[in-house]
């Protein structure tokens, strides 16, 4: 309740003073667009992490609830790669290694339980994220990395609000992202393959789907999207060692909210979560913004846990 | 096969009993009853909606359509713990044991509803609390004595071989004290001793005064036991009578030769 | 009470007796009686805890804003309202038994992963209004200046007074919570536990028994903050946010969730290995902790009470086999 009250209640006698109220309006338009576009930048990024949980989820029916800290050590990498290689390397390193880093998680703590329940799979990716803050916090410490935008500092003015550039980084990226997963699901044959994992992992086995290559490859997949994610988004946000919990909880939110298994799902979800919670923190108040994004996941699991483009026949059809 | 009237004399009595599963109709209008002191068989291919129907009298599942009465008393839409209170117990197909409790405490479960102890009360110990466990226990041994597992009490019930979770269950589910019990596929996986056992077993259970339902695959345990079959195929009732009857009817021996068939072709969903 | 839990439950007072007496008389442990009251504060939610997700075998990564909701309502009664401070306590624990109830009922239904996700995100949620709701909680800032507890007019002041005051508190709970286990309401929880279908069918009342153990929970949990609120006198958000829920459920993770023994082990273990013996560490320690507790949950699913009956086995069979050779 800081600086967006006063404006909120104002509204109506700007609009009875003639003059003032083109002003303010044109300054208010420009406002809601700035929102706007804010929340649709940090958005997309919430729909990358919804992204990332859905393949995961998609092959094994678990939520990887480090999937936060993918994208916090794709920031950080990424901030670490920037200093020395040109900004397209440096790109490509960031994701190889989050990739690798997700792939191994999968081989040392995922592969070697077998017959498990799903609270040991909720712990053990617990103290894997844990794990992974504990490394970042010793490389890089406690405190928030900035990075220099991807194309220069000068913000674009447009409608009146002025968008940093990097923000068009991000929604090309997601873009990129989401092109290419569909490109990989409908095409590839690892890409159906893993699609059929996700429909009946007892039947692609029996027609020779490697299945516990699928869940690696569903790994590294998602930790690749979030290191994405992540290196695109910390020139804007900033990037510290224990962003990922956050980050991991507005994914899963989006992806939730989206329909757990959905990817366009999880994508309009993402975008719709990040302008609600910009809209919010631009009116209402900042302070809050991240309890609204996260008291619209408790009303939609409370409703309608299939998400509210979920399909609730399919839904039930999942193990949980 | 018209709908029959409720009899006075009928325990359970299932009217026009609907149940779809998305658009799988797993029973539709299937109707027949359960004379108190009764043992009735319920036999079908796999697929015709054994299971599905022992989870609607249970409550487990809601129908959707048709009534379920209990002594002229609908239960049908009511939660499982009501119908669990008012007499209907039952075991499960794939044996659903609580499996890190020992034996005897399983079968303690089954006194749940017949008993009051709170949080309040079992925290704090209080006298009647304790007057009201010992009970609890002796009743519950008294039903593992009943069906011969009575040295095994201190066991962890995961650990027991089939044959013996079985006998567990149908313990447990004594416990209760039911008015009728629902078996289901109680000779699965057993051997031909084991067979027998049960067999005699469920005249001893009907002895005391219980209704049983079976639902069983193993047809010399079914023709030796029961007083009645209903004979079922894909969700509809085919046949019901005596079991010399049965064994002869036209409708059921083609139902069971067909089987084979409709198995290879995959037209048998397992329910 | 089994002849195993009076052992060891004698086992454990003794320890408790002996304890301070031990620390008092070495310099270097002195302060460690200031932690075991936190072990004891702790041991009162994880107790709880481990009634929900071992015995009921539901999950709560939230249980910090319980623990918080108990801190901040006792805090804010004495501080702003003027209230003594046992009766806050009480208002602490009816304000979190209402908050449980309502997010208790909805969100129990769900299962899984969704329900850790839920129960996560109103912990989430709770910790932001602790952080924004400045006129009441002081914000980030922190709210100080509570008052200490008083008993029979004479005030507790002191690491040992409280120490005593806060064991004899989880001993209570450890007792009534073990009878309960061994009752036919622990049975009832434990049947959810290992199948909800076959205890809907033996009429056990599933929803309304894993909301009640949720509740019960919250309330040991609100309890514990309300100590943690008088003991410490100063309150910050940040005591109470996602990181010690998560926490929270490791203390029990690692003890071994289905022993209310191993919520105990775990609690003190971690509780020590945060607060004093990971310092050594120093900027190691989150990454220590990371990996102590994936190779606990890796290694030994059950916890770290699950080596006990194994060792003594061990004992035995090797003390067998020492009497078969060693007879002749």
């Amino acid at each position: 309740m800081k600086e967006g009250k006063p404006l909120w209640k104002g509204v109506p006698e700007r609009l009875s003073h003639e003059l003032k109220s083109v002003m303010e309006k044109l300054s208010l338009g420009g406002q809601l667009v700035q929102y706007l576009f804010t929340g649709v930048t940090v958005g997309s990024i919430y729909g990358m992490v919804a992204l990332g949980f859905n393949i995961i989820y998609n092959v094994t029916e678990m939520i990887n609830f480090a999937q936060g800290e993918f994208v916090m050590l794709g920031g950080l990498i990424m901030v670490l790669c920037a200093k020395v290689l040109p900004l397209p390397m440096a790109f490509c390193v960031t994701v190889a290694a989050v990739t690798a880093i997700g792939a191994i998680m999968e081989r040392s703590t995922i592969n070697p339980l077998k017959n498990t329940t799903v609270l040991t799979l909720i712990i053990v990716t617990i103290a894997v994220s844990i794990l992974l803050k504990g490394i970042a916090m010793f490389i890089w410490g406690k405190d928030p990395y900035m990075m220099q935008p991807f194309s220069g500092t000068e913000p674009l003015h447009l409608f009146g609000a002025a968008i940093q550039t990097q923000a068009f980084w991000v929604l090309g990226i997601s873009g990129i992202v989401v092109l290419l997963l569909t490109l990989f699901f409908r095409k590839a044959r690892y890409g159906k393959a893993m699609l059929a994992c996700a429909d009946n992992a007892e039947a692609a086995r029996l027609v020779g789907i490697k299945v516990n290559l699928m869940v690696l490859l569903s790994f590294a997949l998602s930790a690749a999207i979030g290191a994405a994610a992540g290196a695109v988004i910390t020139p804007i946000s900033l990037m510290e060692y224990d962003r990922g919990a956050l980050l991991g909880l507005k994914g899963f939110g989006a992806a939730v909210l989206g329909g757990l298994g959905s990817f366009s799902g999880a994508v309009v979800a993402g975008l719709l979560l990040g302008v609600v919670e910009s809209l919010c923190a631009g009116f209402v108040s900042s302070g809050y913004k991240d309890a609204v994004a996260l008291l619209l996941l408790l009303l939609v699991l409370f409703v309608r846990p299939s998400g509210l483009f979920g399909n609730v026949e399919a839904s039930k059809i999942k193990k949980f | 096969m018209e709908p029959r009237q409720h009899q006075p004399s009928e325990l359970l009595h299932v009217d026009s009993l609907e149940k779809s599963f998305g658009g799988i109709r797993a029973l539709q209008g299937l109707t027949f009853g359960v004379p108190a002191g009764a043992i009735k068989a319920v036999i079908g291919p796999n697929g015709a909606g054994k299971t599905t129907l022992f989870n609607l009298v249970t409550g487990i599942l809601l129908p959707t359509g048709g009534i379920i009465s209990l002594n002229g008393e609908t239960i049908s839409g009511r939660r499982p713990q009501e119908i669990a209170r008012l007499g209907v117990s039952r075991t499960f197909q794939n044996v659903l044991l609580f499996g890190r409790m020992t034996v005897l405490e399983n079968v303690m479960v089954g006194r749940h509803t017949r008993s009051q102890a709170s949080v309040l009360s079992a925290g704090l110990r209080l006298p009647w609390m304790r007057r009201e466990e010992l009970r609890i226990r002796a009743w519950a041994m008294e039903h593992l004595e009943f069906v011969g597992l009575a040295d095994r009490f201190q066991e962890r019930a995961g650990n027991l071989p089939l044959g013996e979770q079985k006998l567990l269950e149908v313990a447990r589910a004594l416990a209760t004290e039911p008015k009728i019990l629902l078996l289901d596929e109680p000779a699965g996986g057993l051997n031909t001793r084991e067979t027998e056992r049960l067999a005699e077993l469920i005249r001893r259970i009907r002895g005391q005064g219980i209704t049983v339902v079976l639902v069983e695959h193993d047809m010399n345990l079914v023709m030796d036991v029961s007083d009645d079959i209903v004979v079922i195929s894909f969700g509809q009732k085919i046949a019901e009578g005596k079991p010399r009857e049965i064994k002869r009817h036209p409708a059921v021996i083609e139902a069971y030769l067909g089987e084979e068939g409709d198995y290879a072709n995959g037209a048998g969903q397992r329910v | 009470m089994s002849r195993g839990n009076l052992i060891t439950l004698s086992a454990v007072v003794l320890l408790l007796i002996l304890f301070p007496v031990l620390v008092a008389n070495v310099e270097a442990i002195s302060h460690y009686l200031d932690v075991m009251v936190f072990v004891g504060i702790f041991s009162l939610i994880t107790m709880g805890l481990s009634l929900l997700m071992g015995y009921a075998g539901q999950i709560s990564l939230g249980h910090a804003a319980f623990f918080g909701l108990g801190a901040y309502t006792s805090g804010i009664l004495c501080v702003k309202v003027a209230v003594s401070p046992w009766l806050a306590m009480v208002g602490g624990t009816l304000v979190t038994a209402v908050v449980a109830y309502g997010v208790g009922v909805p969100s129990l239904k769900l299962k899984g992963h969704y329900l850790a996700m839920a129960t996560l995100g109103f912990g989430v949620i709770v910790n932001i209004v602790f952080n924004e709701e400045v006129e009441l909680t002081g914000g980030p800032s922190g709210l100080s200046n509570i008052p200490g507890l008083k008993l029979f007019g004479l005030p507790l002041r002191g690491e040992l007074l409280f120490y005593i005051l806060v064991w004899s508190m989880v001993l209570l709970v450890l007792i009534f919570c073990l009878n309960v286990i061994h009752s036919r309401v622990g049975r009832a929880l434990r049947s959810i536990h290992d199948s909800e279908v076959a205890a809907d069918a033996m009429g056990v009342e599933t929803a309304r028994y894993k909301v009640m153990i949720f509740v019960l929970s919250a309330v040991l949990a609100s309890l514990a903050g309300s100590l943690y609120a008088h003991y410490v006198g100063f309150l910050s958000p940040s005591s109470f946010n996602l990181l010690f829920s998560i926490r929270l459920v490791m203390m029990v993770v690692v003890g071994g969730m289905h022993s209310l023994w191993g919520a105990l082990l775990g609690t003190w273990l971690l509780t020590f290995l945060g607060n004093e013996w990971l310092h050594v560490f120093k900027d190691f320690d989150i990454l220590v902790y990371g990996a102590i507790l994936l190779f606990v949950v890796m290694a030994l699913p059950e916890g770290l009470v699950s080596v006990v009956p194994r060792l003594s086995h061990m004992w035995r069979r090797g003390r067998e086999s020492e009497g078969g050779t060693g007879g002749t």
